[in-house]
């Protein structure tokens, strides 16, 4: 029993790291149709961002919460501006988009390697993160419980932007008929700009939170990035319940698979397991039912 | 002169000039005035331009960004590496990392391997079978697009994580190495570096000849039709699953044979060679060459390989910036690659004359990768 606990919190601690990585990466994806192969650069630009506010404040309790909102901002800047100067003259080409921001994501590394050196740095936790909390006799770290809180308020948050707020309703309008959307008065590439401002955001966010459960390194987002995209793959294009769904279904499986096989031979399955399943559901988990072809 | 330029004017003959030139480099000119370090360099390149050839065919041609060719390179090489690593063992010997790390027994899976003939039908066979079974359950389900590039991403990183995880029998992050033979012959004689360098440059030729044979025939025609309208070349009654799994296991077979002819040149094959990074930089020396030309791929490969050795161990972060610059620079504004370029500049006179060019129309090879209307519609019509 104890086991089986301790491998569904390892799954949904798995589960809501995937989960903060491909929200955002599925809401541009979703939209419109770029992938975004700097994404977990974005995410490893998060991270710094932490790393850089401990440095000038000092004290891990108050730069944290200060760190996920610059960390926000500071991603979504840079989505902002990789969609602003290239993306968004490339939406007809998405396999292009995939390449050219795999060139953004070599440079972005780079940069990171020439500012703040190869090696990897780390940022202390803060003290109310430290320790476990005790359920049941069961021990949980805390700082893996505050990402999983972290990931729902996320998904929270970007579900009531999307269905309560006029930016919400543009952004489904645009996602889900382009054309129409134009026509009813939509400015589209504003609205592409503010996705792609909160997608990257989260990416940022992501990268906060990733602070708290190793060091940060150049290539930080490279370990996130293909597992990202596999989630959005299986949860369907832009849909949040599907990332939902899937982030944490490939996150336990992972974590049970890893407990009977080893982490190696538990990626494989994962990979097996996605593509039997898009045998089943070639567009994902949570479809818009249409009779488009595409 | 006249008749030269207007054979000049068709395709076929330019391919041909290119072709000859080619040959004459490779197997003259290269071998004559490069030393033998040199000379190992180029057949590496070589070895990694047979990736691009099959990069041009299924990307170029069919429009499948395979973002994984890391893990059919990686299938050929390792076979080959651990047939050689037995061979060196001798009979009934066990290669000397397994005695370091692993039990110092062979697992069964290898047994096979101890036979040359076994290892070259495997180097074949193994990747055309994964590439042939993925890519059809993959293609049947019309999972294409971005959704395949993902995936076949995600599957070069299983294989990179599998390698590192099973130490004890793929040699973990060191790879295989130390390699003494080739199939009877010495790794260490120079001379029989020249003549690994003579057969990958004569393998290469004979792929490039293949793929221009395919980009000819029905095969290469209903290739570009299901790249450009898939859904229309199904309705016409093709299947454009099996076109597309045919060109994949074709690009995958291509990439096994380079990785296996890149082990006893080079000496090393590790998960450094094979993961997700170096599967993406194949698709660099492609995409600058020009993806939908024949020779663009091989020429810019060996460009980009060139480039890539001298940069990255004298200055490694401009080799980086350098790498990321080409993705942003020529896909993004370049997308038919230096091909393009110079397709452009040749017609500015044909403009003049009014004679439409009708192969760079059908070359440049720029789709969406979904079935989007606009100019590509009209091209298969051109």
């Amino acid at each position: 029993m104890e086991v089986i606990a301790a491998q569904l919190f390892a799954g949904a601690s798995i589960g809501s790291v995937l989960l903060l990585a491909a929200l955002g990466l599925s809401l541009t994806f979703g939209q419109m149709g770029v992938i975004n192969m700097a994404h977990g650069e974005f995410m490893m630009a998060g991270a710094y961002t932490a790393f850089v506010l401990r440095g000038l404040i000092g004290d891990p309790n108050i730069s944290l919460p200060l760190a996920l909102v610059v960390g926000f901002g500071v991603g979504g800047l840079l989505g902002l501006i990789l969609h602003r100067s290239l993306l968004s003259r490339m939406h007809n080409r998405p396999l292009d988009t995939l390449l050219v921001t795999w060139g953004v994501a070599l440079v972005l590394q780079q940069l990171a390697r020439d500012i703040f050196g190869a090696p990897n740095v780390d940022v202390p936790a803060p003290t109310w993160l430290a320790g476990p909390i005790t359920v049941f006799g069961i021990g949980f770290p805390k700082a893996r419980v505050f990402i999983i809180v972290l990931a729902v308020a996320a998904v929270v948050g970007i579900s009531l932007v999307l269905t309560r707020t006029a930016l919400g309703r543009r952004i489904r309008a645009v996602s889900q008929n382009r054309d129409l959307a134009e026509v009813s008065g939509i400015s589209s590439p504003r609205t592409d700009d503010l996705t792609f401002f909160i997608g990257s955001g989260i990416a940022g966010l992501a990268g906060v939170a990733l602070t708290l459960l190793g060091s940060v390194g150049p290539t930080l987002g490279q370990n996130y990035i293909v597992d990202a995209f596999l989630v959005v793959v299986v949860g369907g294009l832009g849909r949040v319940k599907g990332a939902v769904i899937a982030a944490f279904g490939l996150g336990v499986l992972q974590a049970f698979v890893e407990l009977s096989l080893g982490a190696s031979l538990a990626k494989v399955l994962v990979l097996l397991a996605v593509v039997a399943f898009l045998q089943i559901r070639p567009q994902g988990l949570v479809t818009i039912r249409t009779r488009s072809l595409a | 002169m006249n008749t030269f330029r207007s054979l000049w004017a068709t395709t076929w003959f330019r391919l041909l000039v290119g072709l000859a030139i080619g040959i004459v480099v490779l197997f003259v000119l290269a071998p004559a005035g490069l030393s033998d370090f040199r000379l190992s360099l180029l057949a590496r390149f070589l070895c990694v331009a047979m990736v691009a050839v099959g990069i041009g065919l299924a990307w170029g041609q069919g429009g499948m960004l395979v973002m994984g060719q890391g893990v059919f390179f990686g299938l050929g090489a390792y076979l080959m590496a651990m047939h050689l690593k037995l061979a060196d063992a001798g009979p009934g010997g066990v290669p000397d990392f397994m005695l370091l790390y692993g039990t110092g027994e062979l697992p069964v899976w290898w047994e096979p391997l101890r036979s040359p003939a076994v290892t070259v039908i495997l180097i074949v066979a193994l990747p055309a079978l994964v590439a042939g079974v993925l890519g059809y359950l993959i293609f049947r389900r019309a999972v294409r697009g971005a959704y395949f590039a993902i995936l076949s991403q995600a599957l070069v990183a299983a294989f990179a994580i599998l390698l590192i995880g099973q130490q004890q029998t793929t040699g973990g992050t060191n790879g295989l190495n130390g390699f003494r033979g080739f199939f009877g012959y010495d790794l260490n004689d120079p001379a029989n570096q020249r003549m690994l360098y003579f057969i990958a440059a004569a393998v290469l030729v004979g792929m490039v000849l293949i793929v221009w044979q395919l980009r000819r025939s029905r095969f290469g025609e209903l290739l570009v039709a299901v790249r450009d309208q898939e859904n229309r070349t199904r309705f016409l009654g093709y299947n454009p699953a099996l076109v597309k799994t045919v060109a994949y296991v074709i690009a995958a077979v291509f990439a096994a044979i380079g990785g296996a002819l890149f082990v006893p040149i080079v000496g090393i094959i590790s998960p450094a060679d094979v993961g997700v990074v170096p599967s993406i930089a194949f698709l660099a020396g492609v995409a600058i060459g020009g993806r939908a030309t024949l020779l663009g791929p091989v020429l810019g490969s060996i460009a980009v390989s060139a480039a890539g050795s001298g940069l990255s161990e004298t200055f490694p972060a401009a080799w980086t910036y350098f790498q990321g610059a080409v993705f942003i620079l020529v896909v993004g504004f370049l997308p038919g690659g230096l091909a393009e370029l110079v397709g452009r500049v040749r017609r500015l006179p044909a403009r003049r004359r009014l004679r439409p060019d009708p192969t760079t129309a059908s070359t440049t090879g720029i789709t969406s990768g979904i079935d989007a209307p606009g100019p590509d519609t009209e091209r298969i019509h051109a």
